[in-house]
């Protein structure tokens, strides 16, 4: 195989809390290949959402070494981290964090916004061609208020896609939704994943660990496991085999 | 990101909270206009002194009695007694820049016509007089040389002893009134000055001949108030007065180490001491003004400040998705310089209205000039970046994370 699109190593995180210190991550490696699909799981508060936030490039370790794509993602500076979040990591979150009083479109436009090569025309069909691939191209002028919990956060997968990045990171992106809808979420991760997209993905929950290609389990901030899904869930198929009348309530 | 998207954003924050823009506005929008409207009145005040200075006579030199201190603070000029009738015949003999001049007694007096009376003051001068505060006389006739060579009890009335003494629809000329119980026939009356840089009513004066009022009512001492003299080009002042000085020293007979016993002034002396008094009144209303001007900025930066914590979760967005420190801090900026901008324009609008209504209704001169527009415009601008950036730069500078999970 050859080099590693996220490459970790040793990554250690500490919380100074008053007199005590609190270690998030107590040295963590992992390489993670372009085209994976790596669901993250782990006992609550055992740094799974710790370490998203530095693969992200939200944060920054207490030390440890990170490679994106060949770069050294902890020696940037302010400026060229945004623009790496910008172009080559896509974030979801558990609670949305979609803007209000925004359009589901202008939502979807934002990180093209800050991409300042991208014309006013070829931004909006980006975010249409993005909300079109969630399935929500009808729903562009919708305000996040008048969207259910799972087609906001469809707009957040559509946000994470306009720029066409190189990773996908979530974390709990099914957290707040119900397991159809939470299906229907994996359903378009694994569309994603088919089109040549990194994911790596953060869940507590069995069923959407197993529509990941790779499971790592962490625990009081180290990495304990790793295998590979041995029968990997089709999210779409699933889909096929729940009743009707629970396909009604989420539309 | 591209500026006018930015200023779309700082647009729709604003107009989500209609009432809270408005009022952090309301700060800038007083502080603007209460700029311009003193501005406006000061300048007005400054150009009717100038208007009413130069309508004592362009070319205008006064020479009083007593000198100047040496801070340039006049004690009690005028009482002093060290100009005489033979001062002005010389100045009048060897002063060949002059075209005018005339000696002015000046004394206050009590006015009779029938059972009306009024206090004035009579002024004896010679014809020169005339010319040279611009004075016409276009009811009745100027006193003449025959009235001075014999001190005829003749006079010519301003406007408002005219009013007083005999009201509307009475014809002065020729009426004959008492003035310190001395009779004086009315031969005609100038027409009207208005106020002087001074406030006081040009036209509340009586005009008789020098020789008239010198030995009838001065009891017979030859000293004088003032002389009056006019340049015979604007040019030709400062040597003017220069030759002025130099007979009047010799006149006196004064050691060159000694000071003037008299002063020689020209009307832009005067302006100057005006002009200054203007100035020190104009700046004290602007700075109280500009004052309002910065409680505004400091309105505005409060309110920037809540809407920075208020929206820390949407900055801990924006930067999770890419936008750069820059894109935030110039997203809040523009949004405290639109406060500023909006806040400034309608200001001038308010300040020009109210400086326009002061005009018309309080009766006082103001003159709003381009100049008090732009200043007032550039310094809410300038409080609108002054007072925006401590909140922009507090909010560029938030971590991504840290915003991220604010509650
Ligand atoms: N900002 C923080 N300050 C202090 N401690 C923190 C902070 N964030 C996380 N932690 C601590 O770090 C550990 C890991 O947290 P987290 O990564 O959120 O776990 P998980 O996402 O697996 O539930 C927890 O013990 C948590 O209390
Ligand atoms: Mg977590």
């Amino acid at each position: 195989m050859d080099k590693p699109l996220i490459s970790v190593k040793n990554l250690t995180k500490s919380y100074q809390m008053g007199d005590t210190i609190v270690h998030a991550l107590r040295g963590v490696s992992i390489d993670i290949y372009k085209d994976d699909f790596v669901a993250i799981t782990g006992a609550s508060g055992s740094g799974k959402s710790t370490f998203m936030n530095t693969l992200g490039c939200l944060d920054k370790p207490t030390s440890g070494e990170y490679y994106l794509d060949g770069v050294d993602a902890l020696n940037m500076d302010k400026n060229q981290l945004a623009e790496f979040r910008n172009r080559k990591i896509g974030f979801i979150f558990q609670s949305f964090n979609i803007l209000a009083r925004t359009s589901a479109l202008e939502n979807v436009e934002l990180p093209l916004l800050y991409n300042n090569k991208i014309s006013t025309k070829e931004r909006k069909a980006r975010a249409l061609e993005a909300l079109a691939s969630v399935g929500l191209a009808d729903r562009a002028n919708n305000m996040p208020n008048q969207l259910s919990g799972g087609q906001q956060q469809r707009v957040a997968i559509a946000r994470a896609l306009v720029n066409a990045p190189l990773v996908i990171m979530a974390d709990e992106p099914t957290g707040n939704l119900d397991t159809r809808t939470s299906l229907e979420i994996m359903s378009i991760f694994q569309n994603l994943n088919s089109t040549g997209i990194t994911i790596v993905m953060v869940t507590h929950e069995p069923d959407i660990a197993r529509c990941a290609m790779m499971n790592i389990v962490f625990r009081d901030g180290r990495i304990i496991g790793s295998r590979e899904v041995p029968n990997r869930l089709i999210a779409a198929e699933e889909l096929k085999k729940m009743p009707v009348e629970s396909a009604e309530s989420t539309i | 990101m591209k500026i006018l998207q930015l200023f779309i954003i700082a647009f729709r924050s604003l107009n989500k909270n209609k009432l809270r823009s408005f009022l952090t506005m309301l700060g800038i929008i007083i502080g603007v206009a209460s700029v311009i409207a003193m501005l406006a009145i000061g300048q007005g005040s400054k150009k009717s002194i100038e208007s009413s200075i130069s309508s004592l006579g362009v070319n205008t030199i006064i020479v009083m009695p007593g000198a100047l201190t040496s801070g340039g603070v006049r004690l009690a000029t005028g009482s002093a007694n060290s100009l005489k009738n033979d001062d002005e015949t010389a100045i009048a003999q060897r002063c060949d820049l002059l075209e005018y001049i005339s000696p002015v007694v000046f004394k206050s007096v009590q006015a009779v016509s029938g059972n009306q009376n009024w206090s004035t003051v009579i002024f004896g001068v010679n014809d020169d007089y005339f010319k040279i505060r611009a004075l016409t006389v276009s009811t009745g006739v100027k006193f003449s040389d025959q009235d001075e060579h014999v001190a005829a009890k003749v006079c010519v009335i301003g406007y408002t002893i005219d009013s007083n003494l005999f009201g509307s629809g009475v014809n002065p000329i020729g009426m004959s009134i008492r003035i310190n119980s001395i009779p004086f026939r009315i031969i005609g009356m100038y027409d009207r000055k208005g106020q002087n840089a001074f406030g006081q009513d040009q036209d509340d004066a009586i005009i008789a001949p020098f020789s008239t009022i010198q030995k009838r009512m001065m009891s017979g001492s030859d000293y004088l108030n003032s002389i009056y003299c006019s340049a015979k080009s604007e040019a030709l002042i400062d040597d003017a007065v220069d030759e002025i000085t130099t007979v009047l020293r010799q006149r006196h007979k004064l050691a060159p180490s000694d000071d003037n016993d008299f002063t020689v002034r020209t009307l832009e002396d005067i302006a100057n001491i005006f002009g200054t008094v203007t100035r020190v009144m104009t700046l004290l209303l602007a700075s109280v003004a500009g004052i309002s001007l910065i409680v505004g900025g400091i309105g505005i930066m409060n309110i920037m400040l809540v809407s920075v914590t208020e929206r820390t979760r949407e900055i801990g967005i924006r930067l999770a998705i890419g936008a750069k420190g820059k894109d935030i801090l110039l997203q809040f900026m523009i949004e405290s310089v639109l406060i500023s901008f909006i806040g400034g324009f309608l200001g001038v609008c308010l300040g020009v209205f109210a400086s326009y209504m002061v005009g018309k209704f309080g009766g006082w001169p103001v003159t709003v000039t381009p100049f008090s527009i732009i200043l007032s415009f550039a310094f809410s601008a300038i409080v609108g970046i002054f007072f925006g950036w401590y909140p922009a730069r507090k909010a560029a500078s938030l971590n991504p994370i840290d915003a991220l999970r604010y509650e």
